[in-house]
């Protein structure tokens, strides 16, 4: 079993118009940039994949990366729990104009959601957003003299992540905290594609240090030297280039 | 107008109330203040949503790692002792009462504990994170806060008005005059500046204060 794909361009051919797609990444830190703009390629080449659902934690920032898709219009709604940035704008420019769907979610809420997606668990019970107008229209339900919201899971049908190291079988390690949703999401995808810095045999990783074993994975495409999203922003970069 | 403590003399108020060893996750803005005034000999471990416990403080400037960052997405470093985890189980920390103090600030707090610290209405894009979240679990929900609105209007009401983050959910309020206490459905007065009598201090809260014993003297160095 090998589950590297040669190219960029074809680990992110077979996402359809329509498509749900989780994101890794909390901001900038685990962000798969160079996944992101592969499929802006392809969508500049194409016109497909459009009318995408996108579940990340933000609504991007500047003009790479999720903001560069939102601004290329190939997405329809976002599922987030804080879709501000340093700079929000091509969000909130197409969301105050009603072009593009949000669901808010709250961060742990949404964490979990995933979770349970690739769990198998359809539906829990949390305190957060009890009596709040996020959880008006949820069924509520008493634990132990403690009211509850009755939340959804969430699935996609494919997940676009980033990790520090990976092996041909798909097992893999993170860094720092750009490893955030990724586990979670790797497990929730119909298809799981990740980007990793460095790819070994399998057996380069410590069973012990697996973070994300191999069977929630599905693609794996080398990216040697990615990109950080913040480093992207404050350098005031465009997504394609803007040319004159 | 009264004298009252600056948002750092707050933030130190609130730092003096943190045990050593605490687990302890302050909300993104003025409640990362706190950090800076812990008591000498006393170390709490720092919890942020995205995934780390045990963090260090800010990188000198052209140091940042921005994969090594804070839920206000401000740079972080690592210390001896310092875990990393992904976000389910960073919300199983803040949902599974494991942290010990949250302090989180807050636009009104309401005499039952409710808490409106997300959204100041229907306008706009509306964002909310960790808020809710982290008002349920940790063992003590304190929030710091002015006492009254930059136009003067009280903050410690008898029901919020705006959209709530959680019900019932504070325990503690630092404010720029007082400390208060939520007990019962009530508040109740601790601390209050010494130069500022009952009358006025209620006469600047929308909600009656209650007394349980002794007030103390809320003093603060200048920090």
């Amino acid at each position: 079993m090998d589950k590297r794909i040669a190219t960029l361009a074809q680990a992110v051919a077979e996402i359809p118009d329509g498509a749900s797609v989780m994101i890794g990444g909390f901001g900038g830190s685990g962000a798969p940039i160079e996944l992101i703009h592969a499929l802006i390629d392809r969508y500049l080449a194409t016109g497909s994949p459009r009318n995408l659902t996108v579940i990340n934690n933000n609504a991007g920032n500047g003009h790479v990366g999720i903001a560069a898709m939102i601004e290329q219009g190939m997405v329809a709604k976002m599922v987030c729990s804080f879709p501000r940035s340093a700079d929000p704008r091509v969000f909130t420019e197409r969301y105050l104009a009603g072009e593009i769907e949000l669901e808010l979610v709250p961060q742990g809420t949404l964490a979990e959601r995933i979770r349970a997606g690739g769990a198998g668990i359809p539906a829990f019970y949390t305190p957060t957003g009890f009596g709040t107008d996020l959880a008006h229209d949820k069924p509520v339900a008493e634990f132990d003299g403690r009211s509850y919201v009755q939340e959804r899971w969430l699935k996609a049908d494919f997940a676009l992540i980033k990790a520090e190291t990976g092996d041909h079988l798909g097992n893999l390690t993170y860094r720092m905290a750009a490893r955030n949703f990724a586990p979670l999401m790797a497990m929730a995808a119909a298809r799981t594609v990740v980007q990793v810095s460095h790819v070994v045999e399998p057996g380069g990783i410590d069973p012990e240090a697996v973070v994300t074993p191999g069977i929630f994975v599905d693609a794996i495409v080398t990216v040697p030297h990615p990109a950080q999203e913040e480093d992207l922003n404050r350098a005031n970069a465009y997504y394609p280039k803007v040319t004159a | 107008m009264t004298a009252k403590l600056s948002n750092a003399q707050i933030a130190w108020r609130a730092a003096q109330d943190i045990q050593d060893g605490a687990y302890v996750n302050l909300g993104i803005g003025f409640p990362e203040v706190v950090a800076r005034f812990q008591p000498p000999g006393r170390q709490a471990i720092f919890h942020t949503e995205n995934g780390i416990l045990g963090f260090g403080e800010a990188p000198a400037p052209g140091e940042e790692d921005w994969d090594l960052i804070n839920a206000g997405k401000k740079a972080v470093t690592i210390k001896p002792g310092t875990a990393f985890f992904h976000h389910a189980d960073s919300f199983a920390m803040v949902r599974g009462g494991h942290l010990d103090v949250a302090i989180l600030g807050a636009y009104q707090v309401a005499q039952n504990g409710d808490l409106a610290n997300w959204s100041t209405g229907p306008k706009g894009v509306p964002a909310v994170g960790g808020a809710m979240d982290l008002v349920h679990g940790a063992k003590r929900v304190a929030v710091i806060t002015d006492h009254v609105t930059k136009d003067g209007k009280p903050k410690l009401l008898e029901a919020c008005t705006l959209p709530l983050t959680g019900v019932g959910c504070v325990t503690r309020v630092y404010t720029s005059l007082a400390v208060v206490d939520i007990v019962d459905g009530r508040f109740v007065l601790r601390e209050k500046l010494a130069a500022l009598s009952f009358d006025d201090l209620q006469s600047l809260t929308g909600a009656a204060l209650h007394l349980d014993g002794d007030v103390a003297d809320l003093t603060c160095p200048e920090v």
